[in-house]
């Protein structure tokens, strides 16, 4: 029987970045007892890289800003795949997450009457991304984790859960193991939140840490929940390229929204050759335009329109690709990001513009990190950037109001639930969804603990088959390695289900993946419990493998371009086979991984008023 | 480039420890906290070793580098000098668990310790506030933290003389600092920095700023107007002479 310590929640958080956070808070702010368990120490989930800032209509700087031309945006860049209810729901509560955030302490950059300021960001149509420098996400993790420690939560720290425990379908627990000793603890909770984030690690080259491994997805799967929208996994287009080290570390969109312009090897502004025609209206004309833009002042008396290197992260992405794979790149395999040309233009209106101080206040982060890492002044030189595995639209099907999955019990918010972005998440979105839709799944978490007050069972069969196989590494023979396995398998996501997709690779894909799956059966581990990475990477590894089948499956599936999903073979969309679809991934009766389509939704005619006032007029194919 | 050794502190089962030596590969561009990984997977897979993001953001891979207090994940290998041994132990100043690995939870206790954030009532007719920018630029700089407790594990009151129950330390000075200087902050945190947090411990060695990866001016900008603070309050002479009068006349 394996050696375990019981702790009892009513509502248990399984992650503790912002979405975990601020479901945390909001569970124990309704009087239920909240347990927050945190993968590494509290205050260092992947939200603090996030840098860009969080969109939020707050009309602060452009007062023509509102619900609405969020949320159309927010469409218009999922290509209307999207959980319209989730997209709503966030475009009209961001704001006020956003004043709460304040109230809590968070101290936003200023506009010059003394309100949050507001930046532009990819596919945003007004200035929408209140911000601190490039180091927004550190701010809201820290406003959270501040403002969370002095309401009653009960942190575990370095634990990673392996395992949920039901009780006849409803969720009963969560079995994990602590990083400093391995030992076992069983929470016990009325109800559960996954919080785990992102998938990145499933490949080579990725802006995310070793903990994004899929935990939430997998765990939700094996549970019996439902995946939804695996295919669409978006690469950043600027990651650091070089030096090796830190290749996939992010180069915010923010240095864009700046300013900042994309060139190729021989000195071309690439991104104006190549404008798909439904963002032509609202693209820049030429450079001039789009300067005026960034600073948000009037072209020719009309408003300015935003440069062609803030079109969607998927678009700008694939034209770097392109690039590089043309013989267009930079040195180490990447494009040049600069802020020189803008400087150069502004310093020409401006006289007393300094460039140097101008950047390091603009982008400070920014500056720090190329300094430090690249031994690069980004104020003086241009830097080389690529793309890189950045987030997962894909993740677990939940209620749009309530973020239940299908499981009576089990909550899913932030990156690891999926819906509200569709085909591609627009920048800024994602620390507003964790905030929105973290809070609902906290508030529903806990009244589901509240009404369902008799805990389910935590059965010992469970924890005990959980332990026994987690154990199992360190009693095998040979010599294949936890580290080789995951190397092979980011090896073969990065080459073969990556920016640019194949029918022929992804098959190729599949059976690549079973052989990592027999490998994962032999892996041995050695040295003991405490604190051994290898041990920890041999765990992983089931999540990642799952993970990586459920993004191939459906991006086999999906025979179409659409969003960060895009086919070398369907390089167009499809929209009357796949425009009004899900992929819905579950566990069939025999373990098997199981695909289907399913139809979206119809859209609500005040919600379809609104995607058509943003559109000419117009109402998109997906939604007739 | 080439070759280069290491000694990194590896903790024993009986909870001592000692150096061990390992040589790796040393490539452009790479850092600490890649030849920690690369020596990992190449010979010590059960090397214990706390990070993230790898960028200087999350201040997981806090350690001591040729004696320095650095982020492993800052720490070029280019400007170290390889002709010897390159050093890497745990901070000092917190109990290791194992190998680079420290108990850093004393510092999540003592966060507890300060007052909270306490907002003014909203003022501006939408119901929020306004700040300008100026106002704001000081406690945005201590804002900047990462919490990684590089300054905790440099300062010799908590380093040398062990004053953990008496002394919050410069990360959580510069919290109190944030929180007093942030403009709509209402809370009175001074009594306490005096009584329970232990500010007069700081004699201003400025050791913390300089480890600061985050370049905060933590001594400047923060713990010496604290300081000013408490003098303010508590030393100021005509102040004591009135309280004084007025205590005898009650």
């Amino acid at each position: 029987m394996a050696d375990y310590q019981q702790v009892d929640y009513d509502v248990l958080v399984i992650g503790a970045g912002g979405a975990g956070l601020r479901a945390a808070i909001e569970a124990s702010a309704s009087g239920v007892s909240v347990g927050l368990v945190c993968k590494s120490l509290l205050g260092k989930a992947h939200t603090v890289m996030a840098e860009g800032g969080i969109a939020a209509a707050l009309a602060n700087v452009d007062a023509r800003d509102n619900w609405k031309v969020h949320f159309a945006d927010t469409m218009r860049g999922g290509q209307y795949v999207n959980n319209w209810r989730m997209a709503q729901l966030h475009a009209q509560e961001a704001p006020a997450r956003v004043r709460e955030l304040e109230a809590w302490g968070a101290v936003f950059d200023r506009t010059g009457d003394g309100r949050i300021l507001q930046r532009n960001f990819g596919g945003h149509k007004y200035p929408r991304l209140a911000h601190v420098g490039d180091r927004t996400g550190l701010e809201l993790i820290r406003t959270l984790q501040d403002h969370g420690v002095h309401r009653g939560i009960g942190v575990h720290m370095e634990r990673t859960v392996i395992r949920l425990l039901l009780d006849s379908g409803r969720i009963s627990g969560a079995l994990a193991y602590d990083r400093e000793r391995g030992r076992w603890t069983v929470f016990a909770a009325k109800a559960v939140v996954l919080a785990t984030g992102g998938i990145g690690k499933a490949y080579k080259i990725t802006s995310n840490s070793w903990e994004y491994t899929g935990d939430g997805h997998t765990l939700a799967y094996d549970a019996g929940a439902e995946l939804i929208d695996m295919e669409f996994v978006q690469f950043h287009p600027t990651g650091m390229v070089w030096p090796p080290s830190v290749q996939g570390i992010l180069v915010t969109e923010g240095v864009r929204g700046e300013g900042g312009v994309l060139r190729n090897a021989r000195g071309e502004r690439f991104m104006f050759g190549d404008i798909p025609d439904n963002y032509k209206p609202s693209t820049a004309e030429n450079e001039e335009e789009g300067f005026l833009y960034v600073l948000g002042e009037k072209h020719h008396g009309k408003d300015s329109r935003r440069p062609p290197e803030l079109l969607t992260r998927d678009h700008v992405a694939r034209c770097i690709v392109r690039e590089v794979r043309e013989g267009r790149g930079s040195p180490h395999g990447g494009v040049f990001l600069e802020l020189q040309t803008f400087a150069e233009w502004f310093g020409k209106r401006s006289a007393k513009f300094d460039a140097e101080q101008h950047w390091k206040k603009k982008l400070p982060s920014m500056y720090h990190q190329f300094k430090e890492l690249g031994g690069l002044d980004i104020t003086k030189q241009a830097m080389e950037v690529g793309p890189t595995t950045h987030y997962v639209m894909g993740g677990v099907r939940v209620d749009s109001d309530t973020q239940m999955s299908r499981i009576p019990g089990l909550f899913a918010c932030g990156e690891c639930a999926a819906g509200i972005n569709g085909a591609n998440r627009l920048g800024g979105n994602s620390l507003s969804d964790l905030l929105v839709l973290g809070k609902r799944a906290g508030e529903f978490a806990a009244k589901f603990a509240t009404e369902n007050a008799r805990p389910g069972a935590i059965h010992s069969d469970q924890v005990e088959s959980a332990t026994r196989l987690a154990l199992v590494p360190f009693e095998r023979s040979g010599n294949e390695g936890p580290f080789q396995v995951q190397h092979d398998l980011q090896d073969l996501m990065q080459d073969l289900v990556g920016i640019v997709r194949k029918e022929d690779e992804m098959q190729r894909a599949l059976d690549g993946l079973q052989q990592l799956r027999a490998r994962e059966a032999k892996v041995r581990v050695t040295g003991n419990r405490e604190y051994n990475p290898g041990w920890h990477t041999a765990m992983d590894l089931h999540n990642l493998l799952t993970v990586s089948e459920a993004i191939t499956r459906a991006a086999i599936l999906r025979k179409e371009s659409r969003g960060a999903h895009f086919r070398e073979d369907f390089p167009k969309k499809d929209t009357a086979k796949f425009g009004k679809v899900n992929t819905v991934i579950a566990r069939g009766p025999d373990g098997s991984m199981q695909i289907r389509l399913e139809p979206i939704p119809p859209v609500p005619q005040e919600l379809k008023e609104a995607i058509m006032a943003e559109g000419g007029g117009q109402l998109p194919e997906e939604l007739r | 480039m080439a070759e280069a050794k290491f000694r990194i502190w590896r903790t024993d089962e009986k909870g001592g420890g000692g150096f061990e030596e390992y040589s790796t590969e040393v490539t452009e561009g790479m850092v600490v906290l890649d030849a920690v990984h690369q020596i990992q997977a190449e010979s010590a897979p059960d090397l214990a070793c706390r990070w993230n993001c790898k960028a200087g953001k999350c201040g997981s891979c806090s350690a001591e580098v040729n004696g320095m207090p650095k982020l492993m994940c800052m720490t070029r290998m280019s400007d170290l000098p390889l002709d010897e041994p390159v050093t890497v132990e745990p901070m000092q100043t917190f109990p290791v668990i194992k190998d680079l690995v420290t108990d850093v939870s004393w510092n999540y206790e003592q966060k507890k310790r300060v007052k909270p954030f306490a907002p003014r009532k909203p003022d501006a007719d939408d119901g929020t506030w306004r700040m300008a920018q100026a106002d704001v630029d000081r406690v945005q700089e201590f804002r900047k933290c990462i919490e990684c407790y590089l300054c905790q594990d440099v300062c010799h009151v908590l380093r040398d003389h062990h004053k953990h129950d008496e002394f919050i330390g410069p990360r959580f000075l510069i919290h109190v600092a944030a929180l007093e200087m942030h403009p709509l902050d209402t809370g009175d945190r001074v009594p306490e920095l005096k009584r329970e947090h232990g500010i007069g411990y700081c004699n201003i060695t400025k050791c913390c700023t300089k480890v600061c990866p985050e370049h905060i001016t933590i001594t400047d900008n923060g713990i010496i107007p604290l300081k000013e603070r408490v003098v303010d309050e508590f030393y100021d002479p005509v102040k004591r002479l009135i309280q004084l009068v007025l205590r005898k006349r009650s």
